[in-house]
């Protein structure tokens, strides 16, 4: 137990550090300024849509991309120019990219006799590592005859063989079929946490990056909107680009005040008032707050027991979309259309489309998002 | 009924491709099948006085390929071809990896137009201009005369270097472009996955893109080998009557010595080596790295 608190502390020192990197690719701005630090034994994800540059973030740290300004440290040393074969980082490529001249023995092994290690001992790791990703007896197949996802775990071992500090995936799952994609990332985060590895994880799979990640960065268009535990992504999302991205979001935008102290009051151009809440945000703008659909109440009359922390609007059913375990109710209110989601409970059936209908929530579950964050603040704070 | 589905069926498969595969078939039978049969059967006949043969039963012109001689000639033939198919993938390995690895498609393309442009011309036409560049009075003699690097003109012309220069200059398209497809098929992320496991540039080279493209390095040889066994026109041209090849020595039975069936037992043995390496080749080095 005693170790473990040590290993513990150990945990937090940062084994990958990128400052303030740039990287174009022509006009192309891929990297705008991205810093982050990772520490050692975390499982992080970088999320975010296609082409928003996080292969290019990988490829920096694989030494496949040189940056054009910034620098990249990798247990404290500096690695910007350092090539990939002298990096200690490993890569899980989106499409294996396994030796198809080989078999899956000397594929796993291909790293080990680059290190000259002996071959009793390559043997013994080879094995263990076929067998840490159950494909032990696998060993004389050629890649072509193995499936996908077993080839998947065959990239996985050739890189995990080496045990290095950091290992970067990319999309690694993004080939798989949603089964086997949701089995494997059950085996990829109990294998980190086994193994100690720092992962770096790229995917554009939001629910992949919830349900897998220690933390998460959210990129878009070379930039990192956020980066947080995936708690704090989902809950409080800071920018409007976050709040769309993870999960589903209702948005108002209008003009901002300060109530009183953190409580800020926001009025729609269709004359709502919304309260909602921020930390230290400039009022008087025009700003955006956002709420959860499932922290929204919809109910035919207007709610009882209120309280001062509580937005209550007046809106018409337009449509129920029946989920299961949830109903979907799109409500307009004057101009604006608002998705709550509500347990699929038997009175829920008593509402009809076109009723009449008040939906509450908490002010607490409303948040005002930010303009866009500067990546320098972003970083103080993390 | 499955009686005539099976008839149905197999009609289908021979007669229907049977029909598709004849003009091919008669092609091949017309124009080397036959020419085939007939060199066979002069290669066991005795020689007529004025060329043609005489329809007598011999091993003799078989007997006579192992005379020193000819069977100097015939190594020293080997000897040309290989030198000349290493020569090309040392030299057409390096141009279609800078070929395929170029990112515009534009510049690849002016490239390997390039490469075939000089098939626009005769063959012949192309050796006679080595001719002038490489004479006593031609453009490197010229050249280097001019600079002062040398004093006295080079003997260039009419040597085995002459036959090397033309026979690589001839075959080099021929390696380039099959290499060019095997490396352009190459996928760039497996050079990447070897330099991610620790290997520098050179392990890259020999552990991943070699053996990968080795598929492009054996047909590129073979045809390069191949020809340069049987060129004649290449060493007659630029090696004078210096360098000798089979290709020259079958031409001379037949045009000037006028030994029909020595010329046949030479270029049907030519043959049996070159579909024997094939065979070899087929059978035993057949690389697995089709995906
Ligand atoms: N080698 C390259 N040459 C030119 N543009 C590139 C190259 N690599 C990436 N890009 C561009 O950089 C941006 C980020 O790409 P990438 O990092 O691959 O995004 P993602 O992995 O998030 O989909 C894209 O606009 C892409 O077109
Ligand atoms: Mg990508």
């Amino acid at each position: 137990m005693l170790t473990n608190i040590k290993e513990g502390k150990l945990l937090k020192k940062n084994i990958v550090q990128i400052k303030d990197v740039v990287k174009r690719f022509g006009n192309v701005l891929a990297l705008d300024h991205v810093s982050l630090e990772i520490p050692s034994g975390e499982f992080f994800s970088i999320l975010g849509p296609s082409g928003c540059g996080k292969t290019t973030l990988l490829r920096l740290i694989a030494g496949f991309e040189i940056p054009d300004s910034g620098e990249i440290f990798l247990e404290d040393k500096m690695i910007n120019s350092t090539p990939p074969y002298r990096r200690n980082v490993n890569t899980v490529f989106q499409n294996y990219a396994l030796f198809p001249h080989m078999n899956i023995y000397d594929n796993v092994a291909f790293g080990l006799k680059l290190k000259g290690i002996g071959r009793a001992e390559i043997k013994e790791r080879v094995m263990r590592s076929l067998d840490l990703v159950g494909l032990s007896g696998m060993g004389d197949r050629k890649p072509r005859q193995l499936s996908g996802g077993q080839q998947q775990r065959v990239a996985l071992s050739r890189a995990l063989v080496n045990e290095p500090p950091v290992l970067l995936l990319d999309e690694p799952l993004g080939a798989l079929d949603l089964k086997l994609r949701r089995q494997m990332q059950v085996e990829l985060k109990s294998l980190q946490k086994r193994l100690g590895i720092t992962f770096i994880y790229v995917t554009h799979d939001q629910e992949e990056a919830l349900t897998m990640s220690d933390r998460i960065a959210i990129m878009q268009t070379g930039k990192i909107e956020q980066m947080d535990i995936p708690p704090q992504i989902y809950e409080r999302p800071r920018t409007e680009f976050v709040a769309n991205f993870i999960g589903i979001s209702n948005l108002f935008s209008g003009n901002l005040r300060n109530g009183n102290g953190k409580i800020y009051t926001l009025t729609t151009s269709d004359g709502f008032e919304i309260k909602a809440t921020g930390e230290g945000i400039r009022p008087e703008r025009n700003a955006t707050v956002m709420v959860r659909p499932e922290k929204i109440q919809i109910t035919p009359g207007e709610p009882k027991n209120m309280s001062h922390n509580i937005n209550i609007l007046q809106g018409k059913i337009e449509d129920m979309i029946y989920l299961g375990n949830v109903i979907q109710f799109i409500v307009k209110l004057k101009e604006q259309k608002l998705i709550v989601l509500e347990k699929n409970y038997d009175k829920t059936f008593e509402f009809k489309p076109d009723q009449d209908v008040f939906v509450s929530w908490d002010i607490y579950s409303t948040f005002v998002l930010s303009e866009r964050v500067e990546n320098e603040r972003l970083f103080a704070q993390v | 009924m499955k009686d005539f589905l099976l008839r149905y069926k197999s009609w289908g498969k021979e007669g229907k491709a049977g029909f598709l595969i004849s003009p091919a078939f008669l092609w091949l039978l017309l124009f080397f099948l036959i020419p085939l049969g007939i060199i066979f059967v002069y290669s066991f006949c005795e020689r007529g006085n004025y060329g043609g043969v005489n329809w007598n039963f011999t091993f003799e012109n078989y007997k006579q390929v192992l005379n020193p001689v000819y069977l100097k000639t015939i190594l020293y033939s080997f000897w040309i071809a290989i030198l000349n198919t290493v020569i090309c993938l040392l030299i057409g390995y390096p141009m279609a990896y800078y070929i395929s690895t170029r990112k515009s498609t534009v510049f690849k393309n002016i490239l390997l137009i390039l490469v075939i442009l000089p098939f626009w011309t005769d063959f012949l036409v192309r050796t006679y201009a080595w001719l002038v560049i490489l004479r006593e009075g031609g453009l490197i003699n010229t050249i280097l005369l001019q600079m002062g690097i040398i004093q006295e003109p080079l003997k260039l012309l009419f040597t085995d270097l002459a036959v090397i220069i033309g026979l690589v200059y001839g075959y080099l398209p021929f390696m380039i472009l099959p290499l060019y497809a095997s490396i352009e098929k190459l996928d760039p992320s497996l050079i990447e996955a070897a330099y991610d496991l620790g290997a520098n540039g050179f392990n890259v080279f020999w552990k991943v893109i070699l053996p990968l493209t080795s598929p492009g390095i054996i047909a590129g040889s073979i045809l390069v080998f191949v020809p340069t066994l049987g060129a004649y026109i290449t060493p007659d041209l630029l090696g004078g009557a210096k360098v000798m090849m089979i290709g020259n020595l079958i031409q001379q039975q037949f045009l000037k010595v006028k030994n029909w069936p020595f010329g046949s037992s030479l270029s049907f043995i030519v043959l049996i080596i070159v579909l024997a390496l094939l065979i070899i080749y087929i059978k035993f080095g057949e690389p697995e790295v089709e995906k």
